[in-house]
């Protein structure tokens, strides 16, 4: 080693300037240059937004959890509304731990609760067993159906030793979980008739799916929602009489039939002319060629954006609350009209965009997973 | 082209197919079915009308648009032209579709900066700014607008009386009856230099159409902004003087239990319009940042090859690609905005909806009010896709 001379200006290269070690390109310190100061102007920015997050991440710990009291008994409320108006203000979860039952379940029968529990469990359940891949198959149509069917059992009673309920008891979570689910399990074969129905080469039936689809989609759905609540009943010949829910029901099912045909549309084009051509070379007639070539593959195509109107309309179905139906959100803002509990509405509401938004996060995550899923063969 | 015209294969038609009536025959069978289904759909239509006519005389309720004359008597807040409650249903209602249209324009206009700003925050190389835009964005999409609406009245309701109203900057007040700002005394120059500032803008469109000729002309870049600022700023400032150059302002001012003066932004009107604003904003921002990521990484590449720096690598490369992308979206992310609007119904802002809601429940014309609202929606929704439409193929991409 010591052979080595250290001294190369002899061989006339100029001395070597005294390097630095070169800059870090991995390891926390390395990312942090990298992606939080890497100019100044990086770092201001940095500083600035590091600065407001902070100063409102600890206004809220101390507004949500430090100062927040969590029950009172006997509807005393004093406590929580000195604490709303001091200097230092909390929350006052109390509101949720009095009002749970009723915001999930609505004025369902107290000791009954364990039934619309159980058809919220069943229903989570059924949309996860739907969202697995492998389970996608004709026999799931049958879980479908019994699901409903036990759903049905349970909300109604009326069997099997079960006391019965009317329908007018029923509310929170379950109605917002049955108005989304029936909606989507109607409006999704309508969708698929109405975009075929609209790619169709006969020209009624095309100018019948077009006016349905620019009709409904032109506007919004509380005029649908008071369509079915106001005009409704007077479309009805006398004497028949359909009840709130069913037809509010009927009215989500016409509006996501609409959005989800124009997505279903969007997959029939998508697919290659070629794919329609070879079905019909092999004879196969129309409901054949729909049916067994042409839905699989453009059905495929649009699950993304399926499912991301799924979301929208699960979103949707709040809107009964325009005209009194009692789903999780009316029953979320019926739990502080009490006098004892008025003014506690911020608690409230976000405890209820929790839950929605448990769904839809769900939701989107899958839809981001699956996408990625299906475009594997793209990914480079 | 002229070949394939000349071709005598091409002037050769195909043999025609005899119409057979039976159901082997696709075309009997098309109209067969057409035939049918419009039968059908005639038919429920026909019944439906039958039923409601009946019910209808059953109830004494008169139909036809003879309401609109009436005197409404409903009391409405807040509108743009004058009212009063004597006024007729069709002033009210023409209030209402003002107001829907108020919150509608300011609400794209909000929706599409602050959506933007997001959209390219989430695309920042500063990770804690895109962190944020992204929880941002996951956190509003995944909430109903109508939740957030609630949520937001009731934080405006529950802000201190008028007379502990916030006092964030001088002359603006923060309180539960609403947004108080200061406000011009209108007068007859404000109305010029307004007019002026209009004229402004068609000179600098003019001026910026004619340079650019010249520039395909010769080459030469030409700057507008001298121009521009002579006439946007320049001619206003000249007609406010020409109109006696007024001063005077109104300041807020406490008066007994509330304020006085100054413009107000009422509580209702504020939480729609921030709802409206934050909900669409979370859904634009997706959709820009889309379209950015969809200009492929070569064309920066390219244009920072080229030289350019980065702000006109944005403007004049990325940009108009990206606006391709968006466009479409973009539309019906502004129809959406604009239907969602009708959700005002539930916290009190008296927008269309909510006016031909009372209406048909004072006059009892269900159909006719629901026909009104339908009929005010399908119009709006179908002007902004036809401007949408026209806007999109002026910047469509031009092909062989």
């Amino acid at each position: 080693m010591s052979d080595i001379p250290l001294n190369t200006s002899a061989a006339g290269v100029p001395e070597a300037v005294p390097r630095h070690p070169p800059a870090l390109t991995t390891g926390p310190v390395a990312w942090l240059r990298a992606n939080l100061f890497s100019s100044w102007l990086n770092t201001a920015v940095t500083l600035v937004v590091a600065y407001f997050l902070v100063r409102w991440a600890m206004g809220f710990v101390d507004w949500a959890f430090i100062n927040a009291i969590w029950s009172v008994e006997n509807n005393q409320t004093q406590a929580c509304r000195a604490l709303k108006n001091s200097a230092n203000p909390g929350a006052c979860w109390a509101v949720i731990t009095e009002k749970h039952r009723f915001i999930l379940f609505g004025t369902y029968p107290y000791e009954e609760h364990w039934r619309p529990a159980l058809v919220c469990v069943l229903f989570t359940a059924l949309y996860v067993v739907s969202a697995m891949r492998r389970f996608w198959r004709w026999e799931l149509a049958i879980v479908w159906a019994l699901t409903l069917v036990l759903i049905g059992v349970l909300m109604w009673g009326g069997v099997f030793g079960l006391s019965y309920v009317p329908q007018e008891r029923w509310g929170g979570l379950p109605i917002t979980l049955i108005l989304a689910t029936f909606g989507l399990a109607f409006a999704f074969p309508l969708a698929i008739l109405v975009a075929l129905g609209r790619r169709s080469s006969m020209p009624a039936i095309r100018i019948l799916c077009i006016a349905y689809v620019e009709l409904i989609r032109g506007v919004p759905l509380i005029s649908l929602l008071f369509m079915a609540s106001v005009m409704f009943p007077l479309f009805l010949p006398e004497g028949v009489n359909i009840d709130k829910l069913l037809r509010a029901q009927v009215a989500v099912i016409l509006f996501a039939g609409a959005y989800l045909a124009e997505v279903v549309r969007g997959g029939l084009q998508a697919l290659p002319k070629g794919q329609y051509e070879a079905a019909e070379a092999l004879g196969l007639s129309y409901w054949q060629k729909t049916g067994f070539i042409i839905l699989p593959q453009a059905l495929r195509l649009v699950i993304p954006p399926l499912v991301n109107t799924f979301i929208g309309f699960f979103k949707d179905t709040s809107l009964v609350l325009i005209i009194g139906i009692f789903d999780l959100l009316t029953a979320g803002k019926t739990a502080i009209v009490e006098p004892a509990w008025q003014g506690f509405g911020i608690e409230v509401y976000i405890a209820v965009s929790c839950i929605y938004f448990v769904y839809c996060f769900a939701m989107s995550r899958y839809s981001q997973n699956l996408e990625a899923d299906l475009n594997r063969h793209r990914a480079r | 082209m002229s070949q394939t015209a000349t071709d005598p294969r091409h002037l050769r038609t195909p043999p025609k197919k005899r119409l057979r009536l039976s159901w082997a025959d696709e075309r009997v069978r098309a109209v067969i079915w057409q035939l049918l289904i419009v039968g059908a759909v005639v038919a429920v239509v026909w019944w439906l009308v039958r039923n409601t006519q009946h019910n209808l005389e059953v109830r004494r309720i008169a139909t036809g648009f003879g309401f609109l004359q009436r005197e409404a008597g409903l009391p409405i807040g807040e509108s743009l032209i004058e009212y009063t409650p004597a006024s007729t249903y069709l002033r009210a209602l023409t209030v209402g579709v003002l107001n829907t249209l108020k919150v509608a324009v300011i609400g794209i206009v909000l929706a599409t900066i602050f959506g933007t700003l997001i959209g390219i925050a989430r695309l920042s190389k500063n990770w804690l700014l895109a962190k944020i835009a992204a929880v941002y964005v996951e956190v509003i999409r995944d909430i109903p607008l109508l939740l957030q609406l609630l949520f937001w009245y009731t934080i405006l309701q529950g802000l201190p009386a008028p007379r502990q109203a916030l006092n964030p900057v001088a002359g603006v007040f923060l309180s539960n009856r609403g947004l108080k700002l200061p406000f011009l005394d209108w007068e007859a120059g404000h109305s010029w230099a307004l007019l002026a500032f209009v004229a402004g803008c068609f000179f600098t469109w003019l001026y910026a159409k004619a340079m650019r000729r010249k520039q395909f002309a010769d080459g030469q870049p030409r700057r507008v902004w001298p121009a521009a600022i002579g006439f946007l700023i320049g001619l206003p400032v000249l007609a406010w003087i020409a109109g006696g150059a007024p001063t005077g302002v109104t300041w807020p001012a406490l008066r007994g239990f509330n304020f006085q003066g100054g413009m107000t932004v009422s509580p209702e009107y504020f939480a729609l319009l921030i709802g409206l604003v934050t909900y669409t904003a979370g859904f634009i921002a997706e959709i820009v940042r889309a379209g950015i990521l969809a200009v492929p990484h070569g064309q920066w590449e390219a244009a920072q090859a080229l030289g350019l720096r980065p702000g006109v690598v944005l403007r004049q490369i990325v940009l108009p690609q990206a606006l391709r992308v968006i466009v479409p979206p973009m539309t019906s992310q502004y129809l959406n905005l604009t239907k969602n609007s009708s959700l005002a119904v539930a916290i009190g802002y008296q927008d269309i909806v909510s006016i031909a809601n009372t209406t048909l429940n004072q006059t009892g014309q269900a159909i006719e009010g629901i026909a009104i609202i339908m009929l005010v929606y399908l119009t709006i929704s179908l002007s902004i896709s036809l401007f949408m439409n026209w806007y999109n193929n002026r910047i469509a991409l031009v092909e062989r």
